[in-house]
């Protein structure tokens, strides 16, 4: 069942299409994944980056209409077939919203909860200070790390919420548009960031900034609305280099370019 | 670049004066704020002035030579007919029923909003959010005789009856609870849906199951409005005069044990203000040092529960 080929992809989609009630949103999806690389899904908004996204880690399912149609595989399992559990897809595919949503609880416990609620049961105290180590935000918390997650600035915040995403060593980290609630100094030190997790995690980023995905991303995913249906599909996939410098669809030049719609 | 020029905003007309900047005297606003103003003052107004008569009233009781302010807080008969007023018998009563209550609508009400706000489908919501509020419709003298007539039987096949009395604090307690339980979950459940969606999120997506999500993110989140709840159910336990006067018997008597009866402070204002008091005797007038003493428990209950619920809230922006 586990082909060789599948293996080397952190995760894969097949002829996926996500529906909301009657309405496709996403249509046709075949996008392979790479291991430990940044891959962005770029695009017009209301195209269905986020759904796409929220596939991934099966969040979709909290909107009670929606349906998938196709695969999502990772390892060569389907995430959609009948005997999958949600919640184990969530807790090895990790991810950081647009808007940093810490829980009001300490900054500490921030981390630690996640790590709880999944059985973790080595030295608390050392994994926290790893996290935070990992999501650059350590030398700025250390001191306070009894304090409300609340008192952190925006951009410490939603390092907060990287941190207790690596806290639980998910496989894959989905971030949907993580800086665009930030100011320019707190986005730049979030694509550092990614940067080094890169090292250790698959990660899968929406944006709506261009400049962003160029110079965050190793590959890039275009996607767009097809005009009958209104569903959105992805229309080139490929290295962020060549989506950015030579892209095949006329389309996609017109957008990296600024000269969309 | 030709394109843009033609959308410059256009210039001021030629009609602007600077004294249209001037200050306008606008008498809808001014009537509106004092009307407010008026409103808002009215209810602190009433409050006040009900604390007022009470104490008043409760003062020519104090004054009374048969009776001592030891005596009322020290002491724990409460037999006007013998000059013993021991506020402590009645007390008891109305602590006991109370506390009963909310042991029965705190877990009931709380776990009915958490089912509603995070598990149930919208059609499960539809149905039974109305059936949970035809409860709070039903009046209390019917809950009254509920108890007496239906759950103490029960109580005394399941128990005993000759443990349990046919007037008892357990049964008037249990059906003061029902009737609280729809104010509580629906207070629960407005403060558990207000929590905002991207906590919810956050807890799912660090994989937590919805039970570990409602009970560990949401609802230490929601704390301040269940607190509001428990506060609300709490004052209409105390005040609760109807069910107990019905259910509970009419002899006051200190204890805390469920299974005696036990007049409570609303019962006995019921009960002996039916009766034929005359203006100014002791009777009448411990009356307000009972609703004095009823004002004062509920006012340390909430700042008791207040306290409890601000040690456990966690707070969201």
């Amino acid at each position: 069942m586990t082909q060789p080929e599948t293996m080397q992809y952190a995760i894969e989609t097949n002829d996926l299409s996500i529906f909301y009630g009657k309405f496709e949103a996403v249509r046709d999806v075949n996008l392979k994944i790479e291991k430990q690389k940044i891959t962005a899904i770029i695009g017009p908004s209301g195209c269905g980056k986020s759904t796409l996204l929220r596939a991934f880690n099966r969040m979709n399912d909290f909107v009670p209409t929606s349906r998938v149609e196709g695969e999502i595989l990772m390892h060569g399992t389907n995430l959609y077939s009948k005997q999958i559990d949600p919640v184990e897809v969530r807790r090895r595919i990790g991810m950081v919203f647009q808007k940093p949503n810490p829980f009001p609880k300490s900054i500490y416990e921030n981390i630690a909860w996640g790590a709880r609620i999944n059985g973790f049961k080595g030295d608390m105290d050392e994994l926290v200070e790893q996290s935070l180590r990992g999501a650059a935000l350590w030398d700025e918390v250390k001191d306070k790390l009894k304090q409300s997650a609340y008192a952190l600035s925006g951009g410490q915040q939603q390092r907060l919420c990287i941190a207790r995403t690596i806290a639980i060593q998910p496989e894959i980290i989905l971030m949907d548009e993580p800086a665009s609630a930030l100011d320019p100094i707190s986005t730049l030190r979030i694509e550092e960031l990614m940067q080094e997790l890169k090292k250790n995690y698959t990660i899968l980023i929406v944006t709506h900034n261009m400049q962003q995905a160029a110079r965050v991303s190793d590959y890039t995913a275009m996607m767009m609305l097809y005009e009958e249906t209104r569903s959105g599909t992805v229309i080139e996939y490929d290295e962020t280099k060549t989506i950015f410098t030579r892209p095949k669809d006329k389309r996609t030049e017109d957008y990296v370019t600024g000269r969309f719609g | 670049m030709t394109e843009q020029t033609n959308h410059h905003p256009s210039p001021p007309p030629a009609s602007f004066r600077p004294s249209d900047l001037k200050r306008k005297l606008r008498i809808g606003e001014g009537a509106i704020e004092t009307l407010l103003f008026i409103l808002g003052f009215l209810t602190i107004f009433v409050t006040v002035s009900i604390v007022i008569v009470l104490g008043d009233q409760a003062l020519l009781f104090f004054n009374d030579p048969q009776v001592s302010f030891r005596e009322f807080f020290m002491t724990t008969q409460w037999q006007p007919a013998i000059g013993q007023f021991g506020i402590w018998a009645l007390v008891s009563a109305t602590l006991t029923t109370s506390l009963i209550a909310m042991a029965v609508s705190l877990p009931l009400g709380l776990s009915a909003a958490i089912y509603l706000s995070q598990y149930a489908s919208p059609r499960a919501r539809s149905v039974l959010k109305p059936i949970l509020e035809i409860l709070a419709g039903i009046p209390t003298v019917v809950y009254g005789f509920f108890a007496l007539l239906f759950v103490t039987p029960l109580l005394r096949d399941l128990l005993g009856a000759d443990k349990l009395g046919v007037y008892n604090m357990l049964s008037a307690g249990i059906v003061m609870g029902i009737m609280i339980l729809p104010l509580i979950s629906s207070m629960s459940e407005d403060a558990l849906s207000a929590v905002p969606n991207s906590l919810r999120e956050a807890a799912y997506a660090m994989g937590a199951t919805p039970f570990e999500a409602s009970i560990q993110v949401i609802l230490p989140a929601a704390l301040s409005g269940i607190g509001a709840a428990i506060i609300v159910g709490i004052s209409r336990a105390v005040g609760e005069t109807m069910i107990v006067a019905v259910a509970s018997g009419a002899t006051s008597k200190f204890t805390f044990n469920p299974l005696e009866a036990a007049e409570t402070m609303t019962a006995h204002i019921a009960r002996i203000s039916g009766g034929d008091l005359s203006y100014n005797t002791i009777d009448y007038n411990s009356l307000f040092a009972i609703a004095l003493m009823l004002f004062l428990v509920t006012l340390v209950l909430n700042l008791i529960s207040q306290w409890i619920v601000s040690k456990f809230r966690e707070q969201y922006e």
